[in-house]
This record gives C-alpha cells, structure tokens and sequence, in this order.
C-alpha cells in the first residue's frame, strides 16, 4: 500500500524528522483476525489526509468492477494474492502523521498462522494498538498477541475495541471488555494508556468522538496515537558492544559493530566479554573523512574502534564497560515463543543467538510451556508452535550474557532451526554450567586429592573471578525430616544470587540413574555416599560451590567423604530436635556428627537464616569473595 | 541522532551483518540513486573499500549519461565492477505485457550472472516505500534455485537477527536500504555530497525520478533542478516514484509476476 500514499505523506514525513522536528514513532496495529486493524488503518490514513487524490474514488470503482461493496481495508490490500484470499498476510509499513507526532505503521496480521509476521512487525514497534471487535470480545488471538507485545518488549499499549455500531454503541459492553482486556494486560506488566471505544467503519471515536459514544470522556484514537513517544535511545545503560567482525583491510585491526546501550569515547578501558580480557579505545575509526573521526560515541550508532593492544576477539563477544559487564554464560533460562510446527522438547538441539554471537545449545528444562491465548493455561512439557514457555537452555560455550531485566536489548534471545529463526524471547536468568561440561582444573589451581594432574583450560584463579568464589563442598546431614532438601535449594538460591555458580546433588535424583545399580544395604549406601563424594570432588575442583543432599546416617561414610573431599568440605549438621520421630521403621539409625563444621537449628531458625549462617560460614573459611579478600585465597581442596 | 543517521547505522549493520553470514557477495548496482547511496554505505561500513564486486546487470538499452557515470565512479570508487549482459528479448516470456517483459530481460541476465558467479547473497537497493509488492520484503530474503520470491512463506525476521542460510543452490537477497524513503535517499545525498546521474534533475520542465532502460522509462513534469528542489518537490506530490516505470501499470499484476520470478 506504500505506493497509495507515501507519495502524499511520507516524504513531508521523513524530510520534517530529518529536520529533528518531530518525533517519529513506530506503531503496530494488533489484535484477532478480522477485529478490523485494516478497516483502522484505513480510517486513519482517509482521517489524517494520508491519501493520494482520486484514490478513494479508485478503489471504489474497483469494487465495483469486482462486484463487492467497498471496504476500507481495500487500501490496503495492495496485493493481488491478498485480495483473492481475503486476509492481510504480511507486515508492511505505512507512514502518516497526526498533529504533533510522524508514524510509521506497521501493519502485523492477525491470522493465527501468521504469527511470524505478526513478531516481525510487532518487533519494530514503539508503541501498539490491540484491537477488539466489540461484538466479539476477548479472543485467544488478542490475548496472544498481548502476551507477544509483553515478550518483544512493546511497552505503550493502547485498547481500540471496534465495531461499537454492531452493539449498538451499548457502554456496558464496552466496559465489561474495557475491565477483561486490562485485566489480561496488567498482569502481564502492560498498563493500557487508554481503552477507546470505535467504529473505524463509520469514523466515531477514530479522529473525533460522536454522539453515539457521548458516554465516553477519553482520547479518541488519534489523541492517543499524539500521545506515543518515540523509542527511547539506550544512552544511560552500561556500555555494550556486540562485535560483529574485526577487519584487517589494511594496517588497522578495526572492531566492527554497533552500539546498543550506552557510550564509548576514546581512551575508555573496556572488557571483552565472555573472555574477560581488558584494553583501552584508541580510535574511533571513521571514512571518508579520517581527520573527522569522532572521539566518543553513543547507542544506536555503527561504529569502529581499534584497541591499544592487540587482545584477541572476534565476532560474537561484547565490548562493555569494565565496571558493568555482561555475565559469562553458559546456562541460561529464557522466555520464549515458538513458531517452528514441530514442538520445542527437552533435549533438542538447536542454534541460540544474543546479539552477535551465535552457539549450539540443548534445551535442559521446560517450565511452563502455555498457549498465551487461552484462559486457564494448561501446562505442558513442550512448546508447541506459537506457544509460549520458560525454557532453560544450556549452550555449547559461554556467551556474555545480560538478564532482559539488567539490559532489554542484550537480555533478548533468538532461537533457530537449521538457519531458520523459529523462536525468541527474553533471558530471565543465568544459572551455573552444567556439571557434564566441567573440565577438572589444572596448573595453578588446587590439587587434586591423589595428586593426580588434571587437565583444564582454565586455572582456579579465572573461575572464581568470574564466579566470586572457589570451588567446595557442602555436605548436608540430618535425621529424616531434619530439613536438608530446602535448605540446599535455600543455599543454592542464595549462591545464585550473587552471582555464583552453585550445583545441588540430590540423593533420590541421583539414585535413578549414577547409583541405579545399588541395593538398599549397607553396603549399597556406603557406595552411594562414595560415588557422590566422588563426583562433588571433582565438581569443587572445577570451581562449583556443591551442596550435597543425600541421606548419609554413617559417620564412617561422612568420614569418607571428607576424606575424599579433602579440604574444601563442609559439613553442616541440620539439627532439628525432637523431629526423629519422623524416621521410618527399617531406617538405619542417625549416627549425630561429633564435629561438624556448622550445626543448624532447623527447628528453631527459619531457614533463610540457616541458609545465611552457610553462606556466612563459607565466607569465613574463604571460599566466598567478602570484602577486599579475594576468593579462594587460602582454598584448596 | 537525527534520522539519516539512524538510517545509517541500520544500513551499515545489515551491510556487516551480510558480509560477516554470506562467502560470495555482490553488490547489485543500478547505476540508480538508490544503488549509489548503497555503495556508498558500504564504503562507510568497511572503512572505504567496497569488499565484493558492484555487479552491473547490462540491458545494453541504459542512458548513455548512465554509461558514462558507471565507467567513470567504478574507476573512482575502486570498484571492482562485473557486467553482465542479458539475453535478447526473445529469450523472455511473451504472455508478459510488452514493457515487462523488456524489463525481465534484466531478470534472466541476473539469473544467468547467478549460475555463472555462483553468489550466495547480493545486496539489493530496494525500498519498501517504493512499490506496494517491495513493502511486504524482508532485510535477508530468500530466493529459490530460479530466483523467485515466495511472499507466503517467509521466514520471521526481529531484533535484526535475519535468517542467513539459503539453501544450497538458492541465494539471499539483502537489502539495507528497504526502510529508506525516496526522500531520505535525496536527503543523504545532499548530505553526504554522492555524485548522481543528471538526468535526476529538471531540464526543460521534464527530469527522471527513476532510471531504467531508456525505451521504457519516462521522464516526469518537474521544475526541480537541484537535489533542494526535488526534496521539496517530494513533500508536495502526489505521483507515485515508479510512474514513470512502463512495466509497472500494463496491469495489476504486471509487477509482482515480475517479482515472483525473480525481478528486484
């Protein structure tokens, strides 16, 4: 439809902006198929003049030829294709302007199988309008789609409920929809600016309000368009980078790539991350006119720096600012919507990209897995095709990662299948590396307990700066019912928090599979608490905070695996009085440490306050960074 | 940063995205205003050197003054230019309307510098504000083994992660200037000092908005004989850019076949 009225409206448009005279701002228009976003769209290009002359007329006698009445859509069916089949099939982009503000529409389908052009317009947008037919109501496709804004990080949202000429202009339909749409949208964290009752068929309520919705006091829909703001630039956040090459055309080694949040100026130290390596600007390289380079430069602009020493980086790391850096990565949880047909499952294998960079990665978990259209979501074990889940993802290698809450433009993920983009979404959290992928640490690093000289790529020393502590074992022991299995999660939650890389190994999960050839005897449990010992040994070593939780009522088999734990072993004695009763008949009986390394009243303290004395007391042995002591200073395992 | 710079820097990401995904690039120029502005982006994105060759698709049927401004920029520029020439009329689909089907000559001579370069990717100067079917394009888009555009089955594009693997045999087309307008290219041209072919400018009461072949490409009534005038020219017209494109209006399906089979 470009060709109907850009000639009119988007060259004043686009010369007022270049002039920085008025704001321009990007919208999308969405909501159920046949709601009529067309019809709108129509409406507001005849309502502010957007029109070619003579173009109404055409169409008009178009449809006549063709034998239909005419509708407003018509203008934006350019397409042949479209017009056979009767629905708007992909996003495309409209320009007019209302008194105060320049838009760009971007017109996104509602048909539920075009969902993929739905994001990739709704992705471009400012600000959005969510249509509702006023005869329909709420429909799974507008909650959908207002669930969709809330993932692309759309954050101005205003209601149109249309086709009030069909209810007869009724209010208490309009408030009854107006109460069930703010409801769905506030709960997503989306505050609806305005909720206006239309009809883009006849114009009331679109550029004037009339007679027939004299019950309403708001904004009519141009109003509520004036009273978007253009996407703001990301100038205050911390500094990111995401390289997109490194060129050597010539003598320079310039790092391509281009602003997404903050500011660079010549002369700033910055950190490459996920490797962590440091360097000062010393240029911002510009053409055609060298002598003309920039010293400083800001988000949203391409840029190219050269550094003062030659750090190795490539295409996918992040230049940050030293002090607010991207975390290291290499399991992350995200929320995504997912647009390939075949389901999202545990254990696929598929392509993740944060800003440039790009690794293989196996889903881990999934959480959540709805369809953000229906009502009483049913939670499901795979994301099936423009569905919406929490996923936990664990990557082939580290990426500098933000959370979406630290950083809205490097906390977005996208998901691909074989090059094609079949998923995204927000990264809610980043969570320790998984166990499999640990290698075991070498020169420099703490000594195994046999002596035996294992191999890593990465020293003692470079885990724990990333992670802010070395590597341990906490063992945690108890009577049944002494409270041990929430206290790991409470001590792991903790760890997490700042910024650690814990890992809980749990007794009945591990018995599935690790210990699965084990019977119930003393002998079975001895070998239990020995292969367990075993492996958070070897997960200590490469620098995870281990917290064990597995009934071990032997004091010989504790003393075994301190033995094997060596000197990064913790044991914590949760002591919960009286409780003992609890143990069933055929247990074999609590043997009570006689020198635990810290002794818990679970019964007494809440367990935010157990879950603190552990963290306390790793601090104090130095496993944990506190003040200006640095992180495994005195550890060794 | 005002608008053109924001254009800008979109354009030379996409540019970098292109180069960094695709191994055997060309830069698809016209010798139009829309393709030298693209040239020009590309040499600010690589710091002055354009790094694939500029790959002019020769109807043999240009303007003599469009000749002149490729032999003369390509030099200057330090391009490294490929001319293909395409086949004769009679190698094209007749049940096309006549100036289409001239116009799809260009298509086949692209096809055929296609299988002959063997490029996974060619940058593409097309606008979405241009012709209703180009609205509809995505930045990265797919073409199949003849080249042709399936505007049903694209593939989700967002936050600027494109979709960069074709399949073997197919090409990407990648377009950095689709969210330009008409406008924006004068206004960077003015801006930037990008050398233009004259025939943009008004002589006699008549200049080209859009260049093609010469045979089908007409001038329209216009007083704006410099770049200020044509942007002010621009904020008050009506005409749509292509009117003066013959193969545009035979009928309303003319351009988006064209499209389909491969046509920019």
């Amino acid at each position: 439809m470009n060709i109907l009225v850009t000639q009119h409206c988007a060259s004043p448009v686009a010369a007022a902006a270049a002039a920085g005279k008025r704001p321009l701002v990007r919208i999308v228009i969405v909501g159920h198929v046949d709601h009529g976003k067309s019809t709108l769209i129509g409406r507001l290009l005849h309502e502010t003049g957007s029109l070619p002359d003579g173009k109404l007329e055409s169409l008009k006698a178009v449809s006549a030829r063709r034998g239909m009445p005419f509708e407003w859509s018509f203008l934006l069916d350019a397409l042949q294709t479209e017009r056979d089949q009767g629905i708007t099939l992909d996003t495309s982009q409209i320009r007019f302007r209302t008194p105060s503000r320049d838009f760009v529409l971007i017109d996104a389908p509602g048909h539920a199988e075009f969902l993929r052009n739905m994001i990739t317009g709704a992705a471009q947008a400012d600000a959005a309008l969510l249509i509702i037919d006023a005869a329909e109501g709420v429909r799974d496709q507008t909650r959908r789609h207002g669930y969709l804004l809330h993932l692309l990080g759309v954050r101005q949202v205003a209601v149109v409920i249309n086709k009030m000429d069909r209810v007869s202009f009724d209010e208490q339909r309009f408030r009854d929809i107006e109460a069930e749409i703010s409801t769905h949208l506030v709960n997503l964290g989306l505050n609806p600016i305005a909720v206006v009752p239309i009809s883009a068929r006849d114009g009331d309520g679109v550029a004037r309000r009339s007679d027939r919705i004299a019950w309403y006091g708001g904004p009519t829909v141009v109003e509520t368009l004036d009273s978007f703001m253009p996407g703001r630039q990301a100038d205050e956040l911390a500094l990111r980078l995401p390289v997109q090459a490194v060129y050597k055309f010539d003598d320079r080694r310039i790092v391509a790539g281009r602003i997404e949040t903050g500011g660079i100026a010549v002369g700033d130290e910055i950190v490459v991350m996920p490797s962590g390596k440091t360097a000062r600007v010393r240029s911002i390289e510009c053409w055609p006119v060298p002598a003309l380079a920039p010293r400083a430069a800001f988000a949203g602009q391409s840029i190219g720096i050269t550094l003062d020493s030659e750090i190795f980086l490539d295409r996918g790391d992040v230049v940050s600012t030293v002090a607010v850096r991207p975390k290291a990565a290499q399991h992350l949880r995200a929320r995504v919507f997912w647009l390939h047909e075949e389901p999202l499952e545990v254990g696929a294998n598929i392509n993740v990209r944060i800003g440039t960079a790009e690794t293989r990665g196996t889903i881990a978990a999934i959480e959540k897995a709805v369809d953000p259209g229906e009502l009483s979501a049913t939670e499901a074990t795979a994301v099936a095709q423009n569905h919406v889940g929490e996923i936990d993802i664990v990557l082939s290698r580290p990426l500098a990662v933000d959370p979406y809450a630290v950083n809205a433009r490097t906390g977005r993920i996208v998901l691909d299948m074989k090059g094609r983009i079949s998923g995204g979404g927000l990264v809610l959290s980043l969570d320790p590396p998984p166990p499999v992928l640990a290698p075991a640490s070498g020169a420099g690093g703490p000594r195994p307990p046999q002596g035996l000289a294992l191999k890593s790529a990465l020293s003692a020393q470079q885990r724990a700066a990333r992670s802010g502590h070395a590597g341990a074992v906490v063992w945690l022991t108890g009577a049944t019912g002494s409270g041990t299995s929430a206290l790991a999660r409470a001590i792991e939650r903790r760890l997490f928090e700042r910024g650690g890389a814990p890992i809980v190994l749990e007794g009945n999960a591990l018995r599935s599979g690790l210990n699965a050839d084990l019977g119930d005897t003393p002998a079975g449990h001895a070998e239990t608490i020995r292969r367990i010992a075993e492996t958070a040994a070897h997960l200590a070593r490469s620098g995870f905070v281990v917290i064990v939780d597995v009934a071990s009522p032997s004091a010989a088999d504790r003393a075994r695996a301190r033995a094997i734990g060596g000197k990064g072993f913790y044991e914590v004695h949760a002591d919960a009085a009286g409780e003992a009763d609890a143990t069933h008949p055929g247990d074999p009986a609590y043997e009570v440490p006689a020198a635990p390394d810290l002794g818990l009243d679970t019964k007494r303290h809440d367990l935010e306050t157990n879950a603190l004395q552990v963290e306390q007391l790793l601090e104090t042995a130095g496993v944990i960074a506190s003040g200006d002591r640095p992180a495994g200073g005195e550890f060794a395992i | 940063m005002d608008r053109l710079s924001e254009l800008e820097a979109q354009s030379i990401f996409i540019f970098r995205e292109g180069f960094a995904r695709l191994r055997r690039l060309a830069l698809l120029w016209s010798l139009g205003k829309d393709s030298n502005v693209m040239i020009w982006l590309a040499r600010k994105a690589f710091f002055g050197r354009v790094p694939f060759p500029a790959l002019h698709v020769d109807t043999g049927k240009k303007f003599p003054e469009m000749y002149a401004f490729r032999d003369r920029y390509a030099l200057e520029w330090n391009l490294d230019l490929l001319v293909e020439p395409c086949p004769p009329i009679e190698a094209v689909d007749a049940t096309l309307p006549p100036a289409a089907r001239s116009a799809a000559r260009k298509t086949e001579g692209l096809k055929l510098a296609l299988a002959k370069y063997g490029f996974d990717g060619l940058f593409a100067g097309i606008r979405r504000d241009e012709e209703a079917t180009r609205a509809k394009e995505r930045v990265f888009s797919p073409r199949g083994i003849e080249g042709g555009w399936d505007v049903r089955d694209q593939p989700p594009e967002f936050w600027d992660h494109f979709n960069a693997s074709p399949p073997p045999g197919a090409h990407l087309r990648i377009h950095p200037i689709l969210h330009w307008t008409e406008s924006d290219i004068w206004a960077y041209t003015r801006r930037e000092g990008i050398p233009i072919i004259p025939l943009y400018l008004a002589r006699d009461g008549k200049r080209y908005r859009s260049l093609g072949d010469a045979d089908i490409t007409f001038p329209v009534a216009s007083q704006a004989s410099t770049i200020d005038e044509i942007i002010v020219e621009l904020d008050n017209t009506k005409v749509p850019e292509r009117s003066g494109r013959a193969m545009d209006h035979e009928s309303e399906d003319a351009f988006e076949r064209l499209r389909v089979s491969g046509y920019l």
